[in-house]
C-alpha cells in the first residue's frame, strides 16, 4: 500500500515530539487511578462501611448525573470506577483529540506537513502514524490501569476493565478526531469540534445515569464514557462493550480516510469565501475579530450544556417526589431543595471549571500571536505593548464573565420555567453562577503571569487547572490538608445556591487575579518578544 | 546631514549565543541603505532593537531622534516595517490586514493603497490563509509604501516575489526616495541594492565589517588582471597587493588591490603591453569576499 509508506519514520517523529508530554499523561491518569482506590481501601475497608457509602449514594441522582450508575460500589475498585472513571474518560479524551490534531491539521497549517508529504511520504502515512500513536496511549492506559489495581490486589478482570474503558474512550476520540480534522476549517475548530464531542458525550451519560428506571436511561448507551461505566468494571464485568468502541472507530476512521484524500493541504471541506476588501479597525477590532468565534461558540456550547443540565434537574425532581422512601430519607439530609440546590452547585462548578478553558484559551491568544510572528506587525505599528495585551485581556475576563452570566441565565431559564418560578430562580442561578467570574479570573491572571514572565512555560496554565480540577473533585478524598484545597481558587466559592454569600473570598481572589495578571503585563512591557 | 538612525556597539546575546557583538550603522536621512550580510550575521536581530521589540544589551541606537525602546509607540508612528516572512491572520482579508497596519501607523493614503493594489496585482478581498508567500508579502509591502511615514525598514522585503513585482517594488522605492524618504533595505538579492542604495553596511556574527557607498567598497576590493608582454614580466609577484599571481611564459595573470592598480600597471608598461583584460571586482566577489567565514 503505497498511500502508508513512511508511516515507520513519522511514527518515530511522532513519538520524539512526544517524548515529554505523552508520559506524563500516561502517567497522571493512571497514577490518580491507583491513588483513587488506595484512598477508597483506606477509608472504607470493609465491605459494611462500603456498603454504608453506597447506600447514601444510590439514592441521589445528582450524584449519579455526576459521577456515573452506582455498581460494585461494595468494592473497592467499584468505588474507584465511580468517582474517576467518568473524569478520567474526559480527560484522555481531551489528550486524545489535541495530541491528534496536534500532528495533523496544525501541522498543516505551520507547512511542516508539506515539508514532509514532500519526501516519499504516503497520503495516508501522516494520519496513519499519528493513530498509531494515540491508539498504542489507549492500550497503554489499558495495560497501566489494569496493572496499577491488580497491583493492589483488586480482581484483575475488573481492574481490566476499567482500563479497557478509558484506553476505548482515547480509541473513539482519536477517531472522531480523525473525521473533525478533515471537515474542520482549522485546527483551532477541529480542537473545538473534539472538546464539543466530549462534553456532549459526558452529558448523555449524566442525562441517562441520572433517568429513572423507566426513563431514558438508553441515554448513557450513546455515550462512549457511558460504554466505560456499561462495561461494569468489578460489577459482573460485560467485555463485549469493549465491542462498541472498536466498531464505531472502525466507522470513524474509514469515515476519516475517505476523506482525506477529498480535500487539500490545508483547506477544509468548505471552501474559503471573499472577505471584505477594506477594513475599519484597530487594535481592539482586531482582537475582536480574532476571539469572537471562540467566544461566540462557547457562548452556545454553554447555552446547550446549561440547559441539559437544567433540563436533568427536572427529571431528578420527579424521581424524588415519586419516592416517598427517597424523600424521606433525603429530607433528613436537608431537603429536597438542598439535593437539587447541591446538584446544581456542582452543575455551576462543572460550567465554571469549562469558562476557565476559555478564560486561559483567550489569555493564551497573546503567545500564540507572538510564536506565529503576528504580534510583531502590530506591535511595529504604534502600539503600546499594554493596550495590544490588554485588547486581549479584556475578551478573557470580561468574555469569561459573559459566558458565566450566559450560564447562570440559561440554567436559570431552564429551572424556572420547568418549576414554573422563572422570578425566583432566574436571580438565584444567576447571582450563583457569577460567583465563579473571580476564581475564573485567578486563573486567566496566572496564565498572563506566565505569559510576561515564562513565555516558554504558557502551557503550565493548563497544568493549573488540571490540578484546581483534580482537588476539586479527588482533594478531600485523598485526604489532602484544607491548605492544599485552599491552593484552588474554587474552594474559597461560597456554595451557592443554597450557601451563603460572603464577599471576602471573592474580594481576595480578584486581587489574586488582578495581582498574577499586572505582574504577567508588567514584565511582557520589559521583556523582549520571542 | 541629518542620521535616520544611528547605531553604534550594539550588543544582544540569547543566552549563550552572540547575536550582535558591537554593531555600528548609520543611515542618513533621506537616503537608502543596504543592509548586508550572511545569513544569521544578525541583520533581523538588529532590526528587531530598532523596533523596540528586542531589548539590548548593550550599545547606543537611536532611531528617528529617539530611543527605540523607550519611545517605541511614536516612533513607530513615523515609521513603515515590512518582516522578512510574513504572517497573516487566517481570517482576516488582505485588505483589512492592509487597512489596519496603516491605522497603527500614521495613517494610509487611499489614493496610493489603491494605486499599488493594481501595481502589485494583488486581491485584497482574498482571507489570509489563502494568500502564497508572495502575495503575504505584497499585502505587507502595500501597507508599509502606502503609509504615510518617513522611514521604511524592509527585511528582505522582496523574497518570494516574482521578477516582474521586484520590478515594481524597485519602482516603488526609486520613488520613495525622490519623495525624501529614509530606507533600510535588508536583502541578498545583489542586483536590487546596485540598483536601488545610496550606501551599504554590510554584517558578519554581529559586527559591521564593511561600510560606505558601492563605489568607496569597490575600490577596497581587486581588478583581476590578464595580459600579454612583449618580454617576460618580473617583479610584479612580489608587489603589494598583488595576489593569486601565475605566468606562463609572456602570459601573465593575478589579482591586485584596487588601491595599487595605478603603481602595477606602471611596471606592467616598461614590459610593453601587447594586451590587456582587466575586470573590476563584481559586486557578487565582493560580498562573497566578506561573507565567506574565513576572508
Amino acid at each position: 500500500m503505497n498511500t502508508l509508506v513512511g508511516t515507520g519514520s513519522l511514527v518515530r517523529l511522532v513519538l520524539r515530539r512526544e517524548r515529554i508530554q505523552l508520559p506524563v499523561w500516561l502517567l497522571v491518569i493512571t497514577g490518580i487511578v491507583a491513588a483513587t482506590a488506595s484512598s477508597f481501601a483506606q477509608l472504607y475497608p470493609t465491605v459494611q462501611s462500603r456498603q454504608e457509602f453506597a447506600a447514601t449514594i444510590a439514592t441521589n441522582p445528582s450524584v449519579l448525573a455526576l459521577s456515573g450508575p452506582a455498581q460494585g460500589l461494595d468494592t473497592v475498585g467499584g468505588m474507584t470506577e465511580w468517582k474517576y472513571g467518568a473524569v478520567a474518560c474526559v480527560l484522555v479524551g481531551l489528550m486524545a483529540v489535541f495530541m491528534t490534531v496536534r500532528h495533523t491539521r496544525a501541522d498543516e497549517e505551520t507547512g511542516r506537513h508539506e515539508l514532509l508529504g514532500a519526501g516519499v511520504v504516503g497520503r495516508h502515512a501522516k494520519l496513519t502514524a499519528t493513530l498509531i500513536v494515540v491508539f498504542g496511549a489507549g492500550l497503554v492506559y489499558a495495560l497501566l490501569i489494569g496493572l496499577s489495581l491488580t497491583a493492589q490486589g483488586l480482581p484483575a478482570a475488573g481492574s481490566f476493565a476499567m482500563g479497557l474503558g478509558i484506553g476505548g474512550c482515547v480509541w473513539f476520540f482519536a477517531a472522531v478526531t480523525a473525521v473533525a480534522v478533515q471537515v474542520s476549517s482549522s485546527s483551532r475548530a477541529a480542537n473545538g469540534t473534539g472538546g464539543i464531542v466530549i462534553g456532549a458525550a459526558y452529558l448523555l451519560r449524566a442525562a441517562g445515569d441520572s433517568s429513572a428506571e423507566d426513563g431514558p436511561r438508553w441515554l448513557s448507551w450513546l455515550s462512549p464514557i457511558g460504554w466505560s461505566q456499561q462495561m461494569r468494571p468489578f460489577a459482573d464485568e460485560r467485555f463485549w462493550v469493549l465491542g462498541l468502541y472498536v466498531a464505531i472507530s472502525v466507522v470513524l476512521l474509514a469515515t476519516g480516510y475517505a476523506l482525506v484524500g477529498r480535500r487539500d493541504i490545508g483547506a477544509g471541506l468548505v471552501p474559503e469565501r471573499a472577505g471584505r476588501p477594506q477594513g475599519r479597525f484597530g487594535t481592539f477590532g482586531l482582537a475582536w475579530r480574532l476571539q469572537r468565534g471562540i467566544l461566540l461558540g462557547w457562548a452556545f456550547g454553554i447555552v446547550v450544556m446549561a440547559g441539559a443540565l437544567g433540563g436533568i434537574s427536572q427529571s431528578l425532581k420527579s424521581i424524588l417526589d415519586s419516592s416517598p422512601q427517597v424523600a424521606q430519607a433525603l429530607q433528613q439530609i436537608g431537603g429536597q431543595q438542598s439535593i437539587v440546590d447541591s446538584f446544581m452547585a456542582a452543575i455551576l462548578d462543572v460550567i465554571a471549571l469549562a469558562v476557565s478553558v476559555y478564560a486561559i484559551q483567550a489569555t493564551l491568544r497573546l503567545r500564540s500571536e507572538e510564536t506565529a510572528s503576528r504580534a510583531e506587525p502590530v506591535l511595529a505599528g504604534s502600539v503600546a505593548r499594554l493596550r495590544w495585551a490588554a485588547s486581549h485581556l479584556v475578551f478573557a475576563l470580561l468574555g469569561s464573565a459573559f459566558l458565566l452570566a450566559v450560564a447562570g441565565i440559561a440554567i436559570g431559564l431552564a429551572v424556572g420555567l420547568s418549576q414554573g418560578d422563572v422570578a425566583t430562580q432566574l436571580p438565584r442561578l444567576l447571582g450563583a453562577a457569577m460567583v465563579q467570574v473571580p476564581a475564573v479570573w485567578v486563573l486567566a491572571g496566572i496564565a498572563a503571569a506566565l505569559f510576561g514572565l515564562l513565555p516558554r512555560l504558557t502551557s503550565l496554565a493548563w497544568a493549573a487547572l488540571v490540578v484546581f480540577l483534580l482537588l476539586g473533585q479527588l482533594g478531600s478524598l485523598f485526604q489532602l490538608g484544607q491548605w492544599a484545597l485552599d491552593i484552588s481558587p474554587f474552594t474559597h466559592l461560597p456554595k451557592l445556591p443554597g450557601g451563603a454569600v460572603t464577599a471576602t473570598p471573592l474580594i481576595w481572589l480578584s486581587v489574586v487575579a488582578v495581582g498574577f495578571a499586572a505582574a504577567g503585563l508588567a514584565a511582557f512591557r520589559r521583556r523582549d518578544l520571542v | 546631514m541629518t542620521t535616520a538612525i544611528s547605531v553604534s556597539g550594539l550588543r544582544k546575546a540569547f543566552g549563550r549565543t552572540q547575536a550582535l557583538d558591537g554593531l555600528d550603522l548609520t543611515v542618513h536621512t533621506g537616503e537608502v541603505h543596504g543592509f548586508l550580510g550572511p545569513n544569521g550575521a544578525g541583520k533581523s536581530t538588529t532590526i528587531r532593537v530598532l523596533l523596540g521589540l528586542l531589548r539590548a544589551d548593550g550599545g547606543r541606537a537611536e532611531l528617528l531622534g529617539g530611543d527605540p525602546w523607550r519611545d517605541a509607540t511614536e516612533l513607530h508612528r513615523r515609521l513603515a516595517y515590512v518582516p522578512g516572512d510574513v504572517t497573516l491572520w487566517p481570517t482576516l482579508s488582505g485588505g483589512e490586514v492592509i487597512d489596519l497596519l496603516g491605522r497603527l501607523r500614521g495613517g494610509l493614503d487611499p489614493k496610493r493603497r489603491k494605486d499599488l493594489l493594481e501595481r502589485f496585482d494583488l486581491d485584497p478581498t482574498k482571507k489570509g490563509r489563502t494568500y502564497s508567500k508572495g502575495n503575504r508579502q505584497k499585502v505587507a509591502l502595500v501597507a508599509a509604501l502606502a503609509s504615510d511615514v518617513e522611514l521604511l525598514i524592509l527585511d528582505e522585503p522582496t523574497s518570494g516575489l516574482d521578477p516582474l513585482m521586484e520590478e515594481v517594488f524597485r519602482d516603488c522605492i526609486a520613488r520613495e526616495r525622490q519623495d525624501g524618504r529614509t530606507v533600510l533595505l535588508s536583502s541578498h538579492v545583489l542586483a536590487e541594492v546596485e540598483a536601488l542604495c545610496d550606501r551599504v553596511s554590510i554584517i558578519r556574527s554581529g559586527r559591521t565589517v564593511e561600510s560606505g557607498t558601492l563605489a568607496e567598497l569597490r575600490h577596497l576590493t581587486r581588478t583581476s588582471i590578464t595580459a600579454e608582454l612583449a618580454s617576460p614580466l618580473s617583479g610584479v609577484d612580489t608587489m603589494v597587493g598583488v595576489h593569486d599571481y601565475s605566468a606562463q611564459g609572456n602570459k601573465v595573470q593575478f589579482e591586485v588591490d584596487t588601491a595599487e592598480l595605478d603603481a602595477v600597471l606602471r611596471k606592467l608598461t616598461e614590459f610593453g603591453v601587447r594586451s590587456l583584460i582587466s575586470q573590476p571586482p563584481t559586486l557578487e566577489q565582493l560580498f562573497l569576499r566578506h561573507y565567506e567565514v574565513t576572508a
